[in-house]
């Protein structure tokens, strides 16, 4: 059951990753919009796992694509923002709710998935751009990437996650 | 000492986090100011051949078009070479030539962000170097940046940092070609002087000032100029010829004197001091 579990973290790390650089990198949508899908992984991992190997996994996927994308480290600065404030996020959307035992994201509403899911785009994007662009003067056109990108993974995303999402049981 | 140990072990998260950060910011600002990172880049063995095996089955698709486009290149090259009065052959051979050329094919694409890059499958095995120019039929394309064995990466004029010497074709006056991370069809052309008559649709090409493209390479058409805030010099929007959206084939152009050129260039400079 265990080794199942890791299993299904590293299957879904390396299939995210080249689904992100063999598709969602090159789909270029009006000329810019290259949606994120990979922000999936730091949405499924498990919530109880330790602290330190959550961020180390956030860089270790950020650098995965920033190699195929020829990026520096722009997309590690971001996961492993959002691995370290995903549970400042988990307890804005889920209450204190998501540090019990029986926790569950599957269980949750579906607003409150999509307001976390959303929160870590915004987050993550931000990062991203602010970083990609690295000038305040462009600060509307960080905004715009971050707006217009950030709709597009999210929208993306919610349709992989019920493509894949794991049965209620 | 007990305290210190207590203190990191209750902050480790956010530690790892502040030194993770500090790692990759390292790595950003750095290629910000300085080259792209040797190791942190997409030629290297394992980036390489996915994207290259992935571009294996997306090359099927544009190969209607991609072969019309060598057609009408070939086309174009039998023009010249027909017209021309005198072929003499011994005047090809590789010694004597002062360019010479290599074929490529890109297997990954940027051009959305600012510091777009391009992969192409050529490398050190195929003798391809850092700052060689790189060309389609229809423009230039870029600079090589970086190289591993079997492949190298392109730093495309659609890049921030990219800086091409390019003039006014059938005059002498140059300017420096530049991107404002804008629009993928549209690169800037500066440092044009005031005093030179400028017509929407000039076409621009490099110029002979750099030692890494020859003369002549066609770049794009003046869309629209005027001033810039000194009152003395043009800022030229110019459309390029290339659509870098959809590049396949690619000519790699070694320059045999760029290393005399530069050793002297750097002789000047010393002995200027």
């Amino acid at each position: 059951m265990v080794s199942n579990y890791y299993f299904l973290n590293v299957i879904r790390f390396i299939l995210l990753v080249l689904v992100q650089v063999l598709v969602f990198n090159k789909l270029n949508f009006f000329g810019f919009i290259n949606p994120m899908v990979y922000i999936l992984f730091l949405y499924w991992y498990p919530v109880k796992e330790n602290r330190a190997a959550f961020i180390g996994l956030g860089f270790l996927l950020g650098i995965a694509i920033d190699f195929f994308s020829d990026t520096m480290a722009i997309h590690a600065a971001s996961t492993i923002t959002i691995a370290y404030m995903r549970p400042a996020i988990m307890r804005f959307v889920f209450g204190v709710n998501f540090e019990f035992q029986s926790f569950k994201l599957s269980n949750t509403t579906r607003a409150q998935q999509i307001t976390y899911l959303a929160l870590l785009i915004i987050v993550h994007h931000f990062v991203f751009f602010t970083l990609e662009i690295f000038s305040l003067a462009n600060f509307l056109l960080i905004l715009k990437k971050v707006f217009a990108t950030g709709t597009a993974t999210l929208i993306l995303c919610l349709l992989f996650g019920s493509l894949f999402s794991v049965r209620k049981e | 000492m007990q305290q210190i140990i207590n203190f990191i072990i209750r902050y480790k998260n956010f530690l790892l986090y502040v030194f993770l950060m500090i790692v990759s910011l390292g790595f950003t600002i750095q290629s910000h100011s300085y080259h792209q990172s040797r190791f942190f880049n997409s030629s290297n063995w394992i980036t390489g051949n996915i994207l290259e095996s992935s571009n294996n089955v997306s090359t099927y698709f544009g190969l209607d078009r991609e072969n019309q486009k060598l057609m009408h290149e070939n086309e174009y090259l039998r023009k010249l070479l027909f017209n021309k009065k005198e072929i003499d052959t011994t005047a090809l051979d590789s010694v004597q030539l002062t360019y010479t050329i290599t074929t490529g094919k890109v297997i990954k694409n940027s051009f959305a962000d600012p510091r777009n890059y391009i992969t192409i499958n050529q490398g050190k095995k195929d003798s391809v170097k850092p700052d060689m120019g790189v060309i389609t039929s229809k423009g230039i394309l870029g600079i090589v940046e970086n190289t591993s064995n079997n492949f190298a990466t392109v730093q495309s004029i659609l890049n921030e940092k990219s800086n091409i010497n390019a003039k006014i074709k059938n005059t002498n006056h140059f300017g420096s070609l530049v991107w404002n991370m804008k629009q993928y069809n549209v690169v800037q052309l500066v440092d044009i002087p005031r005093l030179v008559p400028l017509t929407i649709g000039d076409t621009i090409v490099t110029g002979g000032m750099s030692s890494i493209f020859p003369e002549n390479i066609p770049i794009g058409t003046i869309r629209k100029f005027d001033l810039n805030t000194s009152k003395s010099f043009y800022n030229i929007d110019v459309a390029l010829f290339n659509d870098m959206t959809n590049i396949k084939n690619v000519y790699i152009i070694d320059n045999s004197n760029r290393e005399e050129i530069l050793e002297l260039e750097k002789l000047t400079e010393t002995n200027g001091q």
